[in-house]
């Protein structure tokens, strides 16, 4: 049964229902159930422990999915962007692998003794195989294994049970809850865990899924209105891009509803721009972590729009909150072993059957009650508004005081001649650690060190302006939009320190 | 019967068929049309039927809750027979649905 269960009331409630892909391929909500059922045989057959998937995102994932939870073995899908070496990796970490990989891809698994499919000849056998006798599956078995993006180590490989899933789904969706025509457009790839949310999710609520392989600003605004998109989920970097190209010359895109964003902070003179763009669409902010099956903490379209209306600071501050915690989830803010009160800082913990919180090889990181450490700094207001600050990593201590970057980068973010920034710490002998940013000029901004250096110090104060600034034409990010923070300190290597 | 959340319930007295959303953990007397129900694999006692005083409808995709809201049931088959926790009638629990979020 499992996170099957999920496909199998879907298609009991509507099985003439869209479930995936383009409209004109017509795979319907029994469609899709009769592909993972020969899909599964495949898979039984093959004599395989594992599923790992090496592909662009697009309709034989949600098929692969379902199929491997069918036959009881877990999903891994990989980076396809990885170098080769990086890839036979973390093939080699799974157990017994049947690879669904690709054409693009095939030349990875070159003298890799494993049976392979291309994702044509994957979605052909599932349409021809005939149904097999399936195990048993239990909730407690992994359903899918997701490597972290390592942005500050070594890859992780964080198992998702099917109840974690199931229960992050059951807790959150309401079965048949979307209206015939629905349809969701999903950008992030595959090996994110919004890539795998995005499908139990949707395929729950009977919203049809469409893929959108290689986001580009284009192909998305084109797919949104070809294919009438009521919801589509971007990473924050995506938003930007989207709102480049479109410029003052906002199209008419009368079907969708609903944008949602997460998978890294998102800049609020970004979110700004966005809700001004789109007045009629709902805003809806979604904060997880893999290791959390995806979304615990939602901020919803009226708080957006409550908190753009307001001339109350605290209010309007909760642009740049991720909102609050979804059913059957707990969160604390704790320093230390202390659970500290509304509005202060600390390390946000979270428990629930949702929550994972286990690594391959490592075991689990929940403690003796279930609680698991985000390694996210955060506060949470009085209302249970919950401010993500960054990881715990990245704090800067500054002559003993805990800065966090993103205070620092926002008010950067706001001067008009700032495009993109990043706020690190560096080794300094005198205070331990000092302040560095890099900034990213907007279009054809004269930028000055001294200008920005004052404009942070008039709005917060000495001890969190920037001791060096320096000016790149990018940022280096991961393709799921987060910033790769280790990268940075290079940059300044190769700088003069300022006398 | 221990009801986590996750279990898998079948009625004795017709097709009626729940998962348990949420559960406040341990022994809990769960009954469909006045009949224990029993986990989704095993068979049913033979000759039971409906008590007449207990002889709703449950509907497809719908989520049940008791009173004090302690355990909420999501129906995956539907039937005839009321759902019911400790002899107490369950109801039809509002949805208060989440906007999408991936």
């Amino acid at each position: 049964m499992a996170i099957t269960l999920l496909l199998d009331l879907a298609e009991s409630m509507d099985p003439e229902r869209l479930a995936v892909g383009l409209r004109d391929e017509q795979i319907t909500a029994e469609g899709l159930s009769r592909l993972t059922v020969g899909g599964a045989a495949v898979i039984v057959a093959s004599g395989a422990r594992s599923v790992a998937f090496i592909g662009v995102n697009g309709s034989a994932f949600p098929v692969a999915m379902f199929a491997a939870a069918r036959a009881g073995v877990p999903i891994a899908p990989l980076n396809y962007r990885l170098a080769e070496g990086q890839l036979r990796e973390l093939l080699g970490r799974l157990d017994a692998p049947l690879v669904i990989v690709d054409e693009a891809y095939l030349s990875v698994l070159a003298g890799a003794d494993l049976p392979v499919l291309s994702t044509d000849e994957w979605m052909r056998r599932c349409a021809t195989e005939p149904a097999a006798d399936l195990p048993d599956v239990d909730d407690g078995d992994p359903a899918v294994l997701l490597f972290t993006s390592g942005t500050t180590a070594a890859p992780k490989c964080v198992v998702l049970r099917h109840q974690n899933l199931q229960s992050y789904v059951l807790q959150t969706v309401e079965p048949g809850s979307a209206a015939e025509g629905d349809a969701a457009l999903v950008s992030v790839p595959t090996y994110h865990v919004a890539g795998v949310g995005t499908v139990l999710t949707n395929v729950f609520a009977g919203r049809r899924l469409l893929y959108l392989p290689n986001f580009t600003p284009r192909a998305w605004l084109d797919l949104v209105r070809e294919e009438q998109v009521t919801f589509a989920m971007v990473v924050p970097t995506m938003l930007a891009r989207i709102l480049d190209e479109i410029g003052d010359d906002v199209p008419e895109l009368p079907a969708l509803r609903t944008l949602a964003y997460g998978g890294a902070r998102m800049p609020q003179p970004v979110l700004e721009r966005a809700l001004r763009a789109f007045p009629t669409v709902d805003f809806v902010n979604a904060y997880g972590l893999t290791e959390t099956s995806s979304t615990i903490a939602v901020l919803g379209p009226e708080d957006h729009r409550v908190a753009l209306d307001s001339d109350d600071p605290a209010v309007r501050a909760r642009l740049g909150s991720v909102g609050r915690l979804i059913p059957g989830v707990e969160g604390q803010v704790r320093d230390f072993d202390r659970v500290v009160p509304a509005g202060e800082e600390g390390e946000l913990w979270v428990r629930g059957e949702q929550v994972s919180g286990e690594y391959e090889g490592l075991g689990s990181a929940l403690d003796e009650a279930g609680w698991f450490p985000t390694r996210d700094r955060a506060r949470m207001d009085e209302d249970g508004y919950l401010f993500v600050l960054g990881r715990s990593d990245d704090v800067i201590i500054r002559g003993g005081e805990n800065i966090a970057p993103a205070e620092v980068e926002d008010v950067l973010l706001r001067h008009p001649a700032v495009a993109e920034v990043a706020v690190l710490g560096l080794p300094d002998e005198e205070w331990g650690e000092c302040l560095a940013a890099v900034v990213v000029p907007a279009t054809g901004a004269q930028c000055d060190v001294e200008v920005l250096r004052e404009w942070v110090r008039s709005q917060l104060r000495s001890a969190k302006t920037p001791d060096r600034i320096i000016f790149r034409d990018e940022l280096p990010h991961t393709d799921t939009g987060k910033l790769l923070r280790r990268q940075l300190p290079r940059e300044f290597s190769t700088v003069p320190t300022p006398s | 019967m221990e009801l986590k959340p996750g279990t898998r319930l079948r009625s004795q007295v017709g097709p009626t068929e729940v998962v348990v959303v949420k559960s406040p953990g341990g022994d809990l007397g769960l009954a469909c049309g006045g009949q224990p129900m029993i986990p989704a694999g095993d068979a049913p006692a033979e000759g039971l039927t409906v008590a007449e005083t207990a002889s709703d409808s449950t509907l497809l995709g719908k989520r049940y809750t008791d009173p004090d809201d302690r355990i909420e049931l999501l129906v995956t088959k539907p039937g005839v027979g009321t759902l019911a926790l400790d002899g107490v009638g369950l109801g039809l629990k509002q949805a208060k649905p989440l906007p999408a979020s991936d």
